[in-house]
């Protein structure tokens, strides 16, 4: 963690509810350039909600986000109209998200799965995203599956394809909604992998987990989430070894009893 | 969305203007008929299927010479012969139609150019029925909706069944199906008077007019054609022709005044005997099928036009049905779903029948083909729009979802994402879909369309023979409906290969019995 580091990621009263019942409360937070946050809680806590919240695929009630400069912000009770869609739109094309069942499409190549947004999107010339795409694969190490269907290929192939589809779009942030729960233990190693790479090239990235050792030891700072609020949020360690909720701290405890943490 | 409106735009402006032709053109004399209107009033030669003969062909050619016109044929069913007058498919309208008050009310009609009786006929060994009155409570067969019809419900405790084609009644009476028919003495004549299991019993009963139909304000060509027809009277040349066809009866003889002898052979009435008379042998009964087979061939290629329009109308349409019931605002939506309920919800002859003759009342013209290619077509979009949902739907939402957090747009993210999905999905039902379109096709037949369907009818009421042609017919409707069969098989086992289930055996044999499952 670099503290110079301006913040890219502003969160401010953000409130999301849906027909049965409010699921984020006020929630704000910052998150500087190059950080990489993890998010841990209990099921049900809105942390999924909150991710998708980010990338406008949930549209906010209230508060505002701002990332990378782009902002929305909406007043309780206000209707969406065009303009703020567009500004959803403006901001997923800054964010990369990756989801735990990957959403390769299935209907295209591993490397049309990568070339599709750059060229649909960014309008980019087929021969600079394919350029782009096969070096993208090169580095999560799957440049030889490049004509396979996603069918083909296991879940940690999967989901570094679908990391790398991500990264195509040269997104400032990266998002991950519980990238490894549908894996088999022994191929989450390989995933997290790629985010540690990422991290040291200075990706900004936040991570919905349950894996708190990664969480522990990659992330800069962690968010205990429960009950529609952020409870905690502080560096790995300090969260781990001394919570400072009660809340925290039961959560916590049913990790260390299983022996996870 | 706008270029399909656009696309149907015109083809209603491109329709509208060339829909058949219209009394302005004085040089032809456009005349309605029914190719199944049967013997001897016209009928399709037994030698040669192309060509429409029949006693009344022969008036009309007689009278178009009189009249100094070209005479040009249009082909209708006979019940909606004078719906088809008045719609301004033809000018005059001439196939046995009867002078009563409910046609009368509608159209105008000539001067008769016959006049006949109804004749009754029985089984030759059936001596219970001698007249009309001991036909109570036995099942007595007539053309629909004819004076015959209406003179057995007069009498009362009849059980009386109407038929649209004379050869079925005469068949159905020969083979015990019926105890009487009761029909025109020409249809009789012609259908039974050479038949040996069947007899002609009593008296004449009552008496029929048979006129040429002109529309009411057609005022003047009225005038045109009854002067003809006295002109051919006077002349002997109506005369001629019942004789030739073996239809001059005392009852014309007191009709026209005229009580010489036949000056020529009932040629006509001797050829069709001929034809009829012997058992026919497997050769030759062949050799009528190889005739009938361009016929069939035309036909077929009619067949195949107004199902592949249709199914071209009904896939465009459908998508925007689809599109419209999944996106747009539910106002809209709702729209295109009562529009689905309602097509699907009535029959598709009723709304064949609809465009055809009820929408001319409010001045929406279509010429036969595009009334049959519309009308399918809109009926099968209904369907096509009920797939496409459904095979949207078959798409994860995640794949929607992935898509715009890349940064698609929604617009971006149907085209390049779900609908290259949707489409593998929807092809195996589209293409069953179409295979019964080409089936449902057949019901343009009822619209003048001479279709295979139209085709079966004409070819078996000429030669008498409902199974070879039968045979023929199904056989090409099966062999036009393979290439979509194989079609589909082909597309379904691609989409099983892209599912992959290959380790445990093709997922087509998931539900047959086998060791692993036991």
């Amino acid at each position: 963690m670099n503290i110079n580091n301006k913040p890219l990621i502003v969160v401010e009263n953000l409130c999301k509810g849906f027909e049965d019942g409010e699921v984020l409360k006020n929630v704000s937070f910052t998150i500087r350039e190059g950080d990489l946050a993890s998010i841990i809680g209990p099921s049900g806590c809105g942390k999924s909600t909150f991710l998708r919240c980010l990338n406008c695929l949930e549209l906010l009630d209230s508060g505002s986000i701002s990332i990378a400069g782009v902002t929305i912000s909406r007043r309780p009770g206000q209707v969406p109209d065009e303009k703020m869609l567009d500004i959803a739109h403006e901001i997923r094309s800054e964010v990369g998200m990756v989801f735990q069942s990957y959403n390769l499409f299935p209907h295209k190549t591993i490397i049309e799965n990568l070339m599709l947004a750059p060229m649909v999107v960014k309008k980019q010339p087929k021969e600079e995203a394919y350029e782009l795409a096969i070096n993208l694969l090169d580095k999560v190490g799957l440049k030889g599956f490049a004509s396979k269907y996603p069918s083909t290929l296991s879940g940690g192939q999967s989901q570094r394809a679908a990391i790398a589809r991500a990264l195509a779009m040269n997104p400032r942030v990266m998002l991950y909604d519980e990238p490894t729960s549908a894996l088999d233990p022994e191929l989450v190693g390989e995933v997290l992998q790629v985010m540690k790479d990422l991290d040291s090239e200075g990706m900004t990235q936040i991570i919905v987990t349950h894996e708190m050792k990664f969480a522990r030891d990659a992330s800069d700072y962690i968010i205990f989430m429960d009950n529609g609020e952020i409870v905690e949020y502080d560096d790995g360690d300090i969260l781990f070894t001394s919570p400072k909720s009660e809340r925290t701290k039961a959560f916590l405890r049913h990790f260390v009893n299983t022996g996870v943490a | 969305m706008k270029k399909l409106i656009l696309l149907l735009a015109l083809i209603m402006l491109v329709t509208t203007s060339s829909s058949p032709v219209l009394a302005e053109d004085k040089k032809e004399l456009v005349w309605g008929g029914d190719s199944e209107g049967g013997f001897p009033y016209m009928f399709p030669n037994p030698k040669n299927t192309d060509e429409l003969i029949g006693f009344e062909v022969d008036i009309v050619e007689a009278l178009a010479e009189q009249m100094g016109r070209k005479p040009v044929y249009v082909n209708n069913a006979w019940e909606n012969l004078i719906p088809g007058l008045n719609r301004k498919l033809y000018d005059i309208s001439i196939n046995g139609l009867e002078v009563t008050p409910e046609h009368k009310e509608v159209v105008n009609f000539s001067i008769p150019y016959y006049k006949t009786y109804l004749q009754l006929a029985v089984r030759k060994g059936d001596n219970s029925i001698k007249t009309l009155e001991d036909c109570k409570g036995k099942k007595v067969g007539t053309l629909k909706e004819s004076f015959a019809q209406e003179l057995l419900e007069e009498i009362g405790d009849i059980d009386i069944r109407t038929y649209n084609v004379e050869a079925n009644t005469y068949e159905d009476l020969a083979n015990g199906r019926l105890d009487a028919a009761f029909f025109d003495h020409p249809i009789a004549l012609y259908s039974a008077g050479f038949n040996p299991e069947i007899k002609f019993v009593g008296p004449e009963v009552g008496e029929l007019e048979y006129a040429i139909a002109v529309r009411k304000e057609d005022k003047e060509l009225l005038t045109e054609v009854n002067k003809a027809l006295v002109a051919l009277r006077d002349s002997g040349k109506l005369r001629e022709i019942y004789d030739r066809w073996n239809l001059w009866t005392p009852k014309m003889a007191a009709e026209f005044n005229d009580y010489s002898p036949s000056k020529v052979e009932p040629s006509r009435y001797n050829e069709w005997a001929e034809a009829h008379r012997p058992q026919l042998t497997f050769a030759k009964r062949l050799e009528r099928y190889a005739d009938a087979l361009p016929a069939f061939g035309r036909a077929a290629v009619v067949t195949m036009q107004v199902s592949i329009t249709a199914m071209i109308l009904a896939i465009a349409l459908g998508l925007t049905l689809a599109i419209t019931r999944v996106f747009a605002p539910k106002w809209i939506a709702s729209l295109a779903t009562l529009y689905i309920e309602i097509v699907r919800g009535t029959p598709v002859l009723i709304q064949l029948f609809f465009i055809f003759y009820g929408l001319p009342s409010i001045g929406v013209k279509f010429s036969p083909f595009w009334a049959g290619a519309i009308g399918l077509g809109l009926n099968y979009a209904a369907y096509e729009a009920e797939i496409y949902r459904s095979g949207l739907f078959a798409i994860p939402r995640t794949q929607w979802e992935s898509a715009l957090a890349l940064g698609m747009t929604r617009w971006q993210a149907m085209r390049e994402v779900i609908l290259p999905q949707a489409v593998r999905v929807v092809i195996p039902p589209i293409t069953n879909d179409f295979i019964s379109l080409l089936k449902d096709s057949s019901l343009v037949s009822i619209i003048t369309m001479v279709d295979l369907t139209k085709a079966y009818g004409q070819i078996s009421a000429t030669y008498y023979d409902y199974f070879g042609p039968g045979i023929i017919v199904a056989v090409i409707y099966l062999l036009l409906g393979l290439p979509f069969v194989r079609f589909a098989r082909y597309t379904e086992r691609r989409l099983a290969e892209v599912e992959k289930d290959g380790k445990y055996g093709h997922r087509e044999n998931i539900y047959r019995s086998s060791t692993r499952y036991i």
